[in-house]
């Protein structure tokens, strides 16, 4: 159990990039920005080893370390890795070097935007791999104080207040899952996420929180879920999201849409449906109602869009909460006889799938916009483009890829998890499915709007003079990403091979007492 | 460790040394009080590996001292004394450090600084009454003095303030204390024969003697509302003296309300335990709404002690051992981060650009100018926000813990005081350190360009003081162990035993 | 009468002999010798001859015989003896005040009275005898209104004497008057044998009227409210030595002779007559003491009033002394009295470089003498009652003694905690006059001030007292 600590190394590797970035005042640009390529990569690499090492039968918790650490709150250095953990690891390694990648000649001061990006690597890493809640809540935290100086420092015009209220939200949502922690230690004496969803499994935390009387036990149960609801986030508590997004720098966008709003997702399955299954089931009709709201009037939101980076963080709402009605349909459905069944098991598999999907192909589409940025000198208005096929045509295509991937189009990977989902919240919720084919049709109709206005057509605007097709550091980004849209697309089973079990093993106890 | 009781007379020695050295040049009487501060803190360090926590105080020394009016001269130590010893040798040496640059009356300002910490040294060692007193009242004089002379903004108003509140909550305390004193019979000043007097009261004299002797130390901490000389003192003070005012010197109220209020009269506690936690809620909530407004940096720092110090006084309020220790825990960790607010914002920052108003910081890219200023008040700011991984995190977390058993509506109230904590610190962080031009030029501007300020270097001794201070809560946050081990078994003491509920194991 | 006798009495007076025999040398010399020389010398001549008669005064108490005299005359115990030191040694630190100072015209006759002074006050502290309180209080009396009016120059100076002469003789009067009702009602002198008297009867009417009229005596003398209005002026007008003299040893003497009279002729009765009236007196001296302090801008009268605040704790220790001794108010008013002594000492050597009325003429005393400003802090420190100086520990013990009287529902403990509360008054207005001499800085075109190696040497002598006391109480506390 002790033996190499493979999941210590994938959290702490980013940070030891960053603190000698911080040692080595004089280094120079292209040195900065090599190291911390370099330093990212290493996420990739060790969740590649680790991948080889997987045990695919498996639904328990593997390569676990345990050290106690402070006894007085019975708290626990405790790490480890199932199919959820994996895929959000590997699917980090991906967008971390292309979020640098995305900025290589663009980032002033790359000695400092890298050290930042590294912690934020490091954080992200932390939280997926974290079963205490103490240091599960560091690195969730601590992913704020990078994100904040990224955006502030290295963002838009509008930038000061993106971050500002992206810290705001955030910190509060967190206050409250914090306190909503502090309950629950008060009423178990545990932080330990695998002892808490087995005291959830069996009612025990329950019947411990509704010792608190009055209405504490809810409040508890809404102070986690905020804390999880700002960070995904869940309509309403998304408002925070457009100007974060659209003002960051394109890697850092990149980072937010494809590894940050998956840490609440993560959240989700991993801390509150496992620990507040009854309470989840109760409230979950409306919760299924908040996730169409997401899906829904963000695809719409996006259609309404000018900026075209406005446009993909509204369409970000719109996939992420597609999770989150496959996870909230799961739950309102799982009071019956026969817990979902197959229906239950494709609605999870799909959120699974759309989790790793939804960041590439998003990844990949603030990647391109990012380009279209560098090229028309600041502007990424959907008017300010015209023609760009004609004018730059591989990058066209392969921008190409990523935007049909995010609409669905079957043959890519985009389509797997958004047909799973649909697939199970049909056979769970007949009704929200068929709203949710809305947003379907919106994100439908928005993309190809956007495919045609800037990239059909006559060049006009920027791509009037000539711009540059895709460069050799754009298209190693590039070219990966489609590879992988279309061989998940392809052959979905590489993915869902890694969690299949663990979707059973949910399944089959959908943890309702 | 029975070396320990040497920090008191070093720091005395220090202090008449400093004044002469003063004598001789500025450079000297620095040097003297460096080696001093560092001399006792080793002392604290030294006696801290050492130390076997317990449960009840061990004995240093024990000498009579006024036999007729039955007083000791005891020093003794326990897990609570030995996590705040460590602190006032860190806070000390880093004070010192930060106060290299004073140039007037050098000797007499490290005088009254050494007095200063002698005095506070004492009260952390002082297991007589009496003898608690005397130090904590001999720390009070020193403190006006480093106001009034070397301060800034309003500094002989704030001085006064200062001492008065100090001295009147000292002169309650008192009568409290001589009140108890006397119904046992005047012979000893010994905490537990004080609390076994106490017991000999009446109910309602029992009430008031605890109110007299809580409220009176309470006012150092900092409660809501006989708090408000705390910011304006705080502002007025030279960076070193805020450092130790803000980061120690309010900490000696929270203890006196733990080590000598709290175990006095359980009865007068159960009646005040509700009042006082809800002041401490308060205070937390409306300093932090009050820093949010602040226009002048240190101001808000200033309130932010306050807000801080209502998370300690929850924590003592709530009284099962979780909070306590969590209170003890934020008593060292925030020791630590004032010490590192007020110094980047009084020397790095002040003594340099000459302005702390939020209006004008805006208009300059300091993060620039002053990087590494920058980014110590950025760790700083984030600790003081409670970010994990540094030790406002393990302090808050335990303080809410027990807050929350002993009344869930505490807990929230104070969770609401982490969010303003985050929105005020953020809002200096940003207009403070990161106004100025939107997006980062290509490089810093060459110094010296006209239109540019021009800035002096941060220098050794800055530097070294932010990265002990920035050390002590790296490792305090990630290792809160290290000090919950020497502070959970002195709360198994009998005399807390009394007064502590059940609670978080 | 037998020769024994007359010797042991000799022996026992021996300490008013040496300072009677020292005043009267030193006006021998300084009218015959002396006469014509320059005045620096003079002084010179009448300080060492007077600071050997107080040296050798002290000696003498400390090694004389102990236990009644003449008959229970008088009475050289602990306290006595105590007192007597106490007053010696304030004598000798306003001597060395009087170095400092400016130079006073006659500066011989001066001493010589000054010395007439310590004569009376060393005789009040071992009298028994009601007549020997009266001459002895007289004597010490009259000699305090001589030297508060030397500096017949300045106005203030007389008029400071002529007030004091007139409330002293009024208060004589009435102290006589009681005298004289208290023998009618018990046909003794003798404190030892009213007492005894008394224990038998109890408060008659006539007793009472006797009693009150002492009482009138005793807040004059330790300038107690009501009886304090000869105190701002007169603290104000003399001689800063005198001052100190008036300030420190006449009201050590002063407090003690009153507390004997009134325990012993009283009786040691739980609740004493007198206590209402004390208990008043007392509340009235703390509040109108500190209060009015607050609002004074000249340093003299400030000091004054704060001494009426003393007093209005000291008195607690008279409350207590019954049960719990005199040591509690011999420690107050001896360690009071070292700090006005220096306080004063202060003031007189700061006034001769330039003028000290106001509070403000201390500005930027730590530039201009660094040892002044600091046994200044000294003083004024441990007259606000900060620890570890012994105003601090004064204050304590009368507190707890008086607390332990009758528990806060007392008079006497809810006295304490009024001078509690007011301490944190007293502190302010000490602080003003801190800030001055530490903190400002001097007016433009003030001088350093040099002081003579006598006053230094009295000054760092009872500031050094003052921290010695202070860190360690029990020396003076064990006394008893």
């Amino acid at each position: 159990m002790n033996s190499f600590p493979l999941l210590s190394c994938i959290v702490l590797v980013p940070w030891a990039g960053a603190l000698a970035l911080a040692c080595l005042p004089r280094l120079g640009s292209a040195a900065s920005r090599v190291v911390t390529l370099l330093f990212s990569l290493s996420t990739l690499a060790l969740g590649l080893v680790v991948l080889g090492s997987f045990d695919r039968s498996s639904a328990s918790y593997q390569f676990v370390e345990s050290h106690a650490w402070i006894q007085s709150l019975n708290v626990h250095y405790h790490l480890g890795l199932d199919g959820l953990s994996l895929l959000l690891v590997l699917l980090t390694g991906l967008l971390g070097p292309a979020g640098l990648l995305a900025s290589w000649k663009q980032a002033q001061n790359p000695r400092f935007f890298g050290l930042l990006y590294l912690v934020l690597q490091g954080s992200a890493l932390g939280v997926f791999l974290a079963l205490d809640f103490f240091h599960w809540f560091v690195f969730w935290e601590m992913s704020l104080v990078p994100a904040y100086f990224l955006i502030k420092l290295w963002g838009g015009r509008g930038a000061a207040p993106a971050a500002y209220q992206f810290v705001i939200y955030t910190m509060a949502g967190s206050a409250f899952l914090l306190l909503g922690f502090v309950a629950i230690f008060a009423a178990t004496g545990t932080l330990d996420f695998p002892e808490l969803a087995s005291l959830g499994a069996s009612g025990a935390l329950a019947a411990n929180l509704a010792a608190f009387g009055g209405y504490w036990p809810q409040a508890v149960f809404i102070g986690v879920f905020l804390g999880f609801a700002v960070k995904a986030p869940l309509f309403p508590f998304h408002t925070w999201l457009p100007a974060a997004y659209a003002e960051a720098p394109t890697g850092v966008s990149m980072f937010l849409t494809g590894v940050m709003s998956k840490m609440g997702v993560y959240g989700f399955i991993r801390v509150l449906w496992p620990l507040f299954p009854g309470q989840l089931h109760a409230v979950a009709v409306p919760l299924v109602w908040f996730a169409l709201g997401g899906a829904v009037l963000g695809a719409f939101a996006a259609m309404r869009q000018t900026d075209l980076k406005r446009m993909v963080a509204y369409s970000s709402i719109n996939h992420v909460s597609y999770c989150l009605l496959a996870l909230f349909a799961v739950s309102a459905a799982s009071g019956e006889s026969a817990p979902g069944g197959a229906a239950a098991a494709a609605a999870l598999s799909g959120a699974l799938l759309q989790m790793f999907n939804h960041g590439i192909s998003a990844g990949a589409l603030f990647f391109g916009i990012g380009m279209l940025e560098a090229r028309s000198g600041g502007r990424r208005g959907i008017g300010d483009f015209g023609g760009v096929r004609s004018a730059a045509p591989v990058f066209a295509g392969l921008f190409g890829i990523a935007m049909f991937s995010s609409l669905g189009l079957p043959g890519l990977n985009g389509f797997v998890g958004e047909f799973l989902i649909f697939r199970g919240v049909w056979g769970l919720e007949p009704w929200a499915a068929s709203i949710a084919c809305l947003g379907l049709l919106a994100t439908a109709l928005f993309l190809l709007g956007f495919w045609q206005k800037v990239f059909h057509g006559p060049r006009a605007g920027a791509a009037a003079a000539r711009i540059a097709d895709a460069s050799g550091t754009e298209l190693t980004v590039l070219v990966p990403f489609a590879a992988l849209m279309l061989l998940f697309g392809v052959l979905p089973q590489l993915l869902t091979g890694i969690f299949n079990p663990l979707i059973t093993a949910w399944n089959a106890h959908t943890f309702l007492p | 460790m029975n070396l320990l009781p040497w920090c008191i007379y070093l720091s005395l020695a220090g202090a008449l040394l400093s004044l002469a050295a003063g004598r001789r040049s500025p450079a000297a009487a620095r040097w003297v009080a460096l080696l001093t501060a560092a001399a006792a803190w080793a002392v604290t360090l030294l006696a801290a590996v050492q130390f076997v926590p317990g449960s009840s105080l061990q004995t240093l020394v024990d000498l009579a001292w006024i036999p007729m009016l039955g007083a000791r001269y005891h020093l003794a130590v326990d897990g609570i004394s030995m996590t705040l010893l460590v602190l006032t040798g860190l806070a000390a040496t880093a004070g010192v450090l930060f106060s290299w640059n004073i140039a007037t009356r050098t000797g007499e300002f490290f005088a009254f600084y050494l007095a200063l910490i002698a005095g506070v040294y004492g009260v952390f060692l002082s297991a007589d009454a009496l003898l608690f007193f005397v130090f904590y009242e001999i720390a009070i004089v020193p403190k006006y003095f480093l106001i009034a002379i070397w301060g800034s903004t309003n500094r002989e108003y704030g001085a006064m303030k200062l001492a008065l509140y100090s001295f009147a909550g000292s002169a309650i305390v008192l009568a409290g204390l001589l009140w108890v004193y006397a119904a046992g019979g005047g012979q000893s000043f010994a905490f537990g024969e004080l609390t076994r007097a106490a017991a000999t009261l009446p109910p309602h004299s029992q009430i008031a003697v605890f109110g007299l002797v809580f409220f009176g130390f309470a006012t150092l901490a900092g409660i809501f509302p006989l708090h408000t000389w705390a910011p304006t003192g705080h502002v007025a003070a030279p960076t070193g003296a805020s450092m130790l005012l803000a980061g120690v010197v309010m900490k000696l109220g929270a203890y006196g309300c733990l080590r000598v209020a709290l175990p006095l009269s359980p009865l007068g506690f159960a009646f005040w335990q509700a009042p006082i936690a809800w002041l401490a809620v308060i205070g937390i909530v409306y300093a932090g709404l009050v820093a949010l407004r602040q226009e002048d940096l240190k101001f808000v720092i200033g309130y932010s002690s306050v807000s801080h110090m209502g998370f300690v006084l929850l924590g003592i309020a709530a009284a099962n051992a979780g909070a306590v220790s969590g209170a003890v825990l934020q008593m060292f960790s925030h020791g630590v981060i004032a010490g590192l607010l007020f110094a980047v914002v009084g020397r790095m920052l002040y003594d340099r650009t000459h302005t702390r108003r939020l209006s004008e910081l805006r208009t300059m890219p300091i993060y620039r100018l002053l990087p590494f200023a920058a980014a110590v008040f950025v760790i700083a700011a984030v600790a003081s926000m409670g970010l994990p991984g540094f030790s406002g995190f393990p302090a808050e977390l335990t303080i809410l813990i027990g807050a929350w058993n002993a009344a869930h509506a505490w807990a929230a109230v104070a969770a609401l005081g982490i969010f303003i904590a985050a929105a005020f610190t953020l809002r200096a962080v940003q207009l403070g350190f990161f106004g100025g031009a939107r997006e980062p030029e290509a490089e810093a501007p060459p110094r010296g360009q006209a239109g540019t300020p021009h800035y002096g270097p941060i220098s050794l001794p800055e530097k070294t003081g932010a990265v002990l201070l920035v050390a002590a809560t790296v490792l305090v946050g990630v290792r809160p162990d290290l000090l919950l081990d020497w502070i959970n078994p002195a709360l198994q003491s009998p005399l807390f035993q009394a007064v502590l509920k059940g609670g978080a194991p | 009468m037998n020769p024994t006798a007359y010797a042991g009495l000799f022996l026992a007076l021996l300490p008013e002999a040496s300072l009677a025999a020292g005043a009267l040398l030193l006006l021998g010399l300084d009218l015959s010798l002396f006469r014509h020389r320059d005045p620096a010398l003079r002084l010179r001549l009448a300080l060492w001859t007077g600071a050997i008669a107080v040296v050798a005064a002290a000696v003498a108490a400390w090694l004389g015989p102990r236990g009644s005299v003449w008959g229970a005359s008088f009475s050289l115990d602990n306290l006595a003896v105590a007192t007597q030191v106490g007053v010696l040694a304030l004598t000798l630190f306003a001597l060395g005040a009087v170095r400092g100072a400016p130079t006073p015209r006659q500066p011989a006759e001066y001493v010589a009275v000054m010395l007439f002074a310590a004569t009376g006050l060393v005789l009040m502290a071992a009298a028994q005898q009601l007549l020997l309180v009266f001459l002895s209080l007289e004597l010490a009396s009259l000699s305090l209104y001589v030297i508060a009016g030397f500096e017949a120059r300045r106005p203030e100076s007389t008029e400071a004497a002529l007030k004091y002469f007139l409330f002293g003789g009024i208060s004589a009067a009435f102290l006589l008057f009681g005298f004289s009702l208290i023998y009618g009602v018990t046909g003794s002198l003798e404190l030892p044998a009213i007492a005894a008297k008394l224990a038998g009867g109890g408060a008659t009417p006539p007793f009472l009227l006797a009693l009150a009229m002492v009482l009138v005596a005793f807040g004059f003398k330790t300038a107690a409210a009501p009886f304090h209005l000869w105190a701002p002026d007169v603290y104000q007008g003399a001689p800063a030595p005198s001052a100190a003299l008036i300030s420190s040893a006449s009201k050590l003497a002063g407090f003690v002779l009153f507390t004997r009279l009134l325990w012993s002729a009283a009786g040691a009765a739980q609740a004493p007559a007198w206590f209402p009236t004390v208990a008043a007196i007392s509340a009235a001296s703390l509040l109108l003491g500190n209060l009015a302090a607050l609002a004074q801008t000249n340093l003299r009268r400030l000091l004054a009033y704060s001494a009426i605040g003393h007093s209005g704790a000291m008195l607690l220790g008279v409350m207590a002394a019954g049960r719990f001794g005199p040591a509690p108010l011999f420690y107050y008013a001896f360690t009071y009295g070292l700090a006005v002594v220096g306080a004063f000492g202060v003031i007189g050597v700061v006034d001769r470089a330039g003028g000290c009325e106001s509070i403000a003429d201390l500005a930027g005393l730590h530039k201009r003498s660094p040892l002044l400003a600091g046994c200044l802090a000294v003083f004024v420190l441990s007259l606000a009652g900060i620890p570890p100086l012994a105003g601090f520990f004064g204050k304590l013990s009368v507190f707890s003694a008086a607390l332990r009287l009758g528990g806060v529902a007392g008079p006497a403990g809810l006295l304490s905690i009024l001078a509690i509360a007011l301490s944190a008054v007293a502190l302010y207005y000490y602080l003003i006059v801190l800030k001055q001499a530490l903190v400002a800085g001097p007016v433009p075109g003030a001088r350093p001030i040099k002081v003579p190696f006598a006053t230094a040497l009295a000054l760092l002598g009872s500031a050094a007292l003052i921290v010695w006391f202070g860190l360690d109480p029990n020396q003076l506390l064990g006394v008893f």
